[in-house]
């Protein structure tokens, strides 16, 4: 059972399709990389895999005990972030707002979840800072635990590293496949940096408008799509970090 | 200074002063909690917009005839307010804008419906103690008062209750509603809740007022703190501290009241805009 099946998946706003012949499945320790250029649907299928949209036709199965508001969610910086007076602990613990119902504040069993997620990422000593005054990868690292109090089996990484300067960058690729190899946890990321998302990723779905591709990275690299685009990506091996601690 | 002691207390054994006062004070809570969200979330002219919305709505109520005004001015504004709150991501004009053509538009109908057809001799003071609660704050009625500090207390409760969604909704939208957070309903209830305040508070202090009090303690409280419970509870204190020094000032020196809150509020936000340059 895969934790998403999308099925001839049609995406738009109004009745104006931006994508459509949507196919994909998404299993349990997946690492799915999603390309395309800007206005490719990228964008859209990330806001109806969250429900934030409608898709215009077709569906999305969850399955294997992921339910549809268990996708933890890194969304692109939005110019309301960027002068939010806020701490980076209020930030954090706000992902765990979905586990509190109608109760007002929040659990210790919340706030021990909240912590965990912080020294995961190795966030714990910014807790008392302000968020607007860390640097991009720091804010990254901040909403990357937000959305792991949220849930722990699959992330939606929207551009991920948008903004970051190199080093910044390869710290944020190393997380994130840290995240998923060791703790198994499902990754989506979507990105038309191709070069460096993609020696990561074990699947890889290339959209523009109708999906180029479909398939394991592997394959991804073979096909005549992924030649073109990702010819150059092989060089780049992650360092398999997760392989050396067993 | 014993002259200005004695003065002030001749003035406060006024009933109509202490009830200037309560109402004064409990406003300028409400409208600053709400403030630090409307002002991060862009809606800083929201005060401005609704309160001409509700201007129209009065105009309307006038030539109706309709002797509580309220009936007609709430639900017009609550109406407006969710649409402007509401729909705030994916509207076809966006926030700024369309607060702006609301609030131009209404004020616009407004001033014609009552020129055309109010027996008033006087349509520009009428325009004008509307816009700026000329002398309503010291026209309390007790039942005012009441129903002042009955809203208030709703609105000061339902922050509480909800201040950890309202943080999230504000901080980011999206996120919230990705992970099960009903986002929009709490938007909703947000647009409700300023709805109320404004209307209250416009007939009670005037909307010049209202909008002053809803950006100005919010924005001073944020050049100096830098986490969200920090600011609010901040912008709450500086709001209560800007009303009563404003109120007092208005009493001794007789200027008008809710220009010289504005005039406070202001200063406020200079001071603290120097304090948060200095620890920076």
């Amino acid at each position: 059972m895969s934790q998403i099946v999308c099925k001839n998946l049609v995406l738009g706003y109004e009745k104006h399709a931006v994508a459509e012949d949507i196919n994909f499945t998404v299993n349990q320790g997946d690492y799915l990389c999603i390309l395309g250029e800007n206005g490719s649907g990228k964008s859209t299928l990330i806001k109806t895999l969250l429900g934030l949209t409608k898709p215009l036709s077709g569906e999305i199965q969850f399955g294997d005990k992921l339910s549809a508001k268990e996708i933890g969610y890194l969304p692109q910086q939005t110019l309301t972030q960027r002068d939010f007076p806020a701490s980076v602990w209020e930030i954090v613990r706000s992902g765990c707002l979905n586990r509190i119902g109608f109760r007002p504040f929040y659990s210790a069993a919340e706030k021990e979840i909240a912590k965990e997620n912080m020294e995961l990422l190795g966030i714990t000593s910014l807790a008392r800072k302000c968020y607007r005054e860390l640097s991009g990868g720091q804010q990254q690292r901040v909403l990357l635990a937000r959305a792991l109090c949220a849930t722990r089996k699959m992330l939606l990484l929207d551009e991920p590293v948008a903004g970051l300067d190199p080093k910044a960058t390869a710290e944020m690729y190393e997380v994130i496949y840290e995240l998923n190899q060791k703790h198994g946890i499902t990754i989506i990321m979507v990105s038309h940096d191709i070069m460096a998302a993609v020696p990561y990723a074990s699947h890889v779905l290339h959209l523009s408008n109708k999906p180029l591709f479909f398939g394991t990275k592997d394959d991804y690299i073979k096909s005549p799509v992924g030649q073109i685009y990702a010819a150059s990506a092989i060089l780049h091996t992650p360092k398999k970090e997760a392989e050396e601690h067993e | 200074m014993n002259n200005i002691i004695s003065t002030l207390g001749l003035y406060l054994s006024y009933p109509f002063v202490q009830y200037a006062l309560i109402v004064g004070v409990l406003v300028a809570l409400c409208a600053s909690l709400l403030g630090v969200s409307l002002v991060l979330k862009r809606f800083s002219f929201i005060g401005d917009g609704l309160s001409h919305v509700a201007f129209g709505a009065l105009a309307i109520a006038t030539i109706l005839h309709v002797t509580n005004e309220l009936v007609v001015m709430l639900p017009i504004t609550v109406l407006a307010a969710i649409l402007l709150l509401g729909a705030s991501n994916n509207a076809m004009i966006k926030g700024d804008a369309a607060i702006a053509m609301l609030s131009v538009g209404a004020l616009a109908f407004g001033y014609l419906i009552m020129s055309k057809f109010s027996g008033s001799t006087n349509v520009s003071a009428d325009v004008c103690s509307t816009l700026f609660g000329a002398t309503s704050i010291l026209t309390l009625t007790i039942t005012d008062v009441w129903v002042c500090i009955v809203m208030s207390a709703l609105v000061i409760l339902a922050f509480i209750l909800f201040y950890h969604k309202i943080f999230a909704v504000t901080f980011d939208e999206n996120f919230a509603e990705a992970t099960g957070i009903k986002a929009k309903a709490y938007n909703y209830m947000i647009a409700v809740i300023t709805a109320l305040v404004i209307v209250l508070a416009m007939e009670l202090v005037g909307s010049l007022l209202v909008s002053a009090l809803i950006i100005f303690p919010a924005l001073s409280a944020m050049r100096v703190f830098k986490s969200f419970r920090m600011v609010t509870i901040c912008a709450a204190l500086l709001s209560v501290l800007g009303t009563v020094t404003g109120m007092v000032i208005s009493i001794l020196a007789s200027t008008p009241v809710g220009a010289s809150i504005v005039a406070v509020d202001v200063v406020i936000f200079a001071v603290f805009s120097v304090i948060g340059l200095w620890k920076r």
